[in-house]
């Protein structure tokens, strides 16, 4: 198997707001490797944010190339990006995002609706919550639930396709240092564990400090790699 | 996405805001309700006409002179010199060489407005004088005592079968009135039998008049000179054969009454050429009424949509989440119209259920003003309005779910 889950070469994303021209990326490359813990650091308006949608697929860079898991993700039509989110990435976000509506049991058997495995969407829901911590409040509705329990769904969701690499935007943001610590604790866990690449995008020195290795971004460039 | 799974999203999301839900299935409902009342209505006043024009008899055509065309007013009037119809015209087509197709004839002379008296009450009825053919091919019963017969016609007897409404005005009752007696313009007639029944009321009433025979009415009540009549009611040997009847008619008053092809003084009708005229005018009316209903439809649909892109803009981040997760666009788009289809499908349910439920009242209200108009949901009207609300909940449905579908994954999830 690939060893490298992201090698990305000379990615530049520019957007045009209005009149101006805003240049976000401006030929960052990087690679991490499987299994790593990383951290992506930088100011606001660095262009973290535009790395991780373009890392995660939500986005195409206007130009470079990104290679995920051994897949050319450039030049790939919407439908089989959402198949690379699928089965590849699980998303963290700051917010949560789950629905209100619904069981947290649900929110995690959402993914499954998506892929072609949703036999045993039950049971991997399960085994996922469990793996979290959460399988005795899997009935709860997100209302019902913690800032760290919801959160937890989340990452439960995120695991539930067994994605190579977990992506997390600032996924202790909302949260207080002890549970954000936690949350922390049980991400770094799973990396470990299941060997599952680990990326956060985090303001916080005390997150970063805690990854293998933290990227520093600014300007749409790789500031510093420190090791 | 499976179809189970998209049915329990369409549902949990349905029925996080039921108000919302019930609200906007509502307005599908009175539209569907409306468009089946308003066809059922216009169906049963189309069954009402037509079965009173089957009444007539399904192989019976009446002629009459052009001055009096009885079923088409106005028909035959710019024709000048017109020939009443006599008695001979009436036996010349029982000619079973030159009208194979004819097999009875019935003379008739009618009055209008004559009074009727008797056990102290004055009305006013319809008075026809008809020979005793007229009886099985008019296909009338009694419910009490029996028509006249050849002998009583002969000997001008004074003899009459009531109607039922003639019946209970004048004696308040529709039985035990054989033998009683009637005064019609002031001659005494014996009630020999009570008809039965007709119902309908749209070609006058026909529960209303007094039977006598041809001569006794040409003596005494409708005075006509020499032996003029009416009308002529013409039995076909079988509905089939009506067509080819009419065309004998025709040729034999042509020869007789001297006249050339299209300058006839006489009119011709089966009751197949009613009933054509009165389908397409119900047909017409069951449109219009059908054709306003739906425009509540329409209004429901958008109501549909509203609420729809209502729904897109609040669940902005749930779609950009959803995408985030793997879903597909047209995965969204499945989603949306699943939805909105629901809801319209939910409300043709309901809507036609009520539609039902108003046609029966309707119905009833009609019954109790005395109107025979019992409205009919045809199966017709179900599927279109099935039909009609599903399509309205996919079109106005379509808009909403394709804004829903393109977002694009980065800028939902960014939306607050």
């Amino acid at each position: 198997m690939e060893d490298t889950v992201i090698r990305a070469d000379g990615l530049t994303k520019f957007y045009r707001m209005g009149e101006v021209e805003v240049q976000a990326l401006r030929g960052l490359s990087l690679q991490i490797k499987r299994g790593e813990a990383v951290a992506i650091m930088g100011p606001s308006g660095s262009g973290k944010t535009t790395l991780m949608n373009i890392l995660g697929c939500l986005d195409r860079p206007t130009g470079g190339e990104y290679i995920l898991d051994g897949e050319k993700v450039s030049g790939l039509t919407d439908n089989q990006l959402a198949g690379i989110r699928n089965r590849k990435i699980g998303f963290i976000f700051q917010s949560f995002n789950l629905l209100q509506r619904t069981s947290a049991l649900a929110n995690v058997e959402l993914p499954m609706s998506y892929s072609d495995q949703s036999n045993s969407a039950r049971e991997r829901a399960v085994a996922a919550l469990r793996a979290v911590g959460l399988e005795s409040r899997m009935k709860h509705r997100p209302t019902e639930l913690s800032g760290g329990e919801q959160q937890r769904v989340a990452i439960a969701r995120a695991l539930v396709n067994e994605p190579a690499i977990l992506m997390a935007d600032e996924p202790t943001g909302n949260l207080d240092s002890k549970v954000g610590q936690e949350i922390m604790n049980l991400l770094l866990t799973l990396n470990r564990e299941r060997n599952t690449t680990l990326l956060i995008i985090t303001h916080d020195p005390r997150i970063s400090a805690q990854t293998q290795r933290t990227i520093q971004i600014r300007d749409g460039m790789i500031e510093e790699n420190l090791q | 996405m499976k179809i189970n799974r998209v049915l329990r999203e369409t549902f949990t999301s349905l029925s996080a805001n039921k108000l919302r839900t019930g609200l906007t299935v509502l307005g599908i409902v009175i539209g569907v309700a409306a468009v089946i009342a308003m066809m059922s209505v216009g169906q049963g006043a189309q069954n009402s006409i037509t079965s009173q024009i089957n009444s007539i008899g399904t192989n019976v055509l009446s002629v009459s002179a052009g001055s009096r065309a009885r079923f088409a007013p106005g028909g035959a009037n710019n024709v000048r010199n017109i020939r009443e119809l006599t008695l001979a015209d009436a036996q010349a087509m029982i000619d079973p060489f030159q009208a194979p197709s004819v097999l009875a004839i019935a003379p008739i002379l009618e009055g209008g407005n004559i009074s009727a008296a008797a056990n102290g009450q004055t009305t006013t009825t319809t008075v026809n004088g008809v020979t005793t053919s007229y009886f099985s091919i008019r296909n009338q019963q009694v419910t009490e005592g029996a028509f006249f017969n050849d002998q009583q016609v002969s000997a001008h007897a004074r003899v009459a079968v009531i109607g039922v409404d003639l019946a209970t005005t004048l004696f308040g009752q529709t039985t035990n009135l054989t033998g009683q007696t009637l005064r019609i313009n002031g001659q005494t007639f014996t009630i020999i039998g009570v008809l039965k029944s007709q119902g309908g009321s749209s070609f006058g009433s026909a529960d209303n008049q007094v039977i006598i025979p041809l001569t006794t009415a040409r003596d005494r009540v409708v005075k006509r000179p020499g032996t003029s009549v009416d009308g002529i009611y013409v039995q076909a040997t079988s509905a089939a054969a009506v067509p080819e009847a009419s065309t004998q008619i025709s040729n034999i008053m042509r020869l007789r009454h001297h006249v050339a092809v299209g300058k006839e003084d006489f009119s011709v009708l089966s009751q197949q050429s009613l009933l054509t005229t009165a389908t397409s005018i119900t047909g017409i009316l069951t449109t219009v009424l059908g054709g306003i209903a739906a425009i509540s439809l329409l209004v429901g649909g958008i109501g549909i949509m509203n609420i729809m892109l209502v729904s897109v803009v609040e669940r902005t981040r749930e779609i950009g989440l959803r995408k985030a997760l793997g879903a597909r666009n047209q995965d969204i788009m499945t989603q949306f119209l699943a939805e909105s289809s629901f809801l319209s499908l939910l409300g043709g349910l309901i809507g036609i259920l009520l539609g039902w439920l108003i046609s029966l009242l309707i119905g009833q209200i009609a019954s109790a003003a005395g109107t025979a108009l019992s409205p009919a949901v045809s199966l017709n009207a179900i599927l279109l309005a099935t039909g009609f609300s599903i399509a309205v909940g996919l079109f106005f449905g379509i808009y909403p779910a394709r804004r829903a579908a393109r977002l694009e994954p980065v800028e939902a999830l960014r939306y607050e």
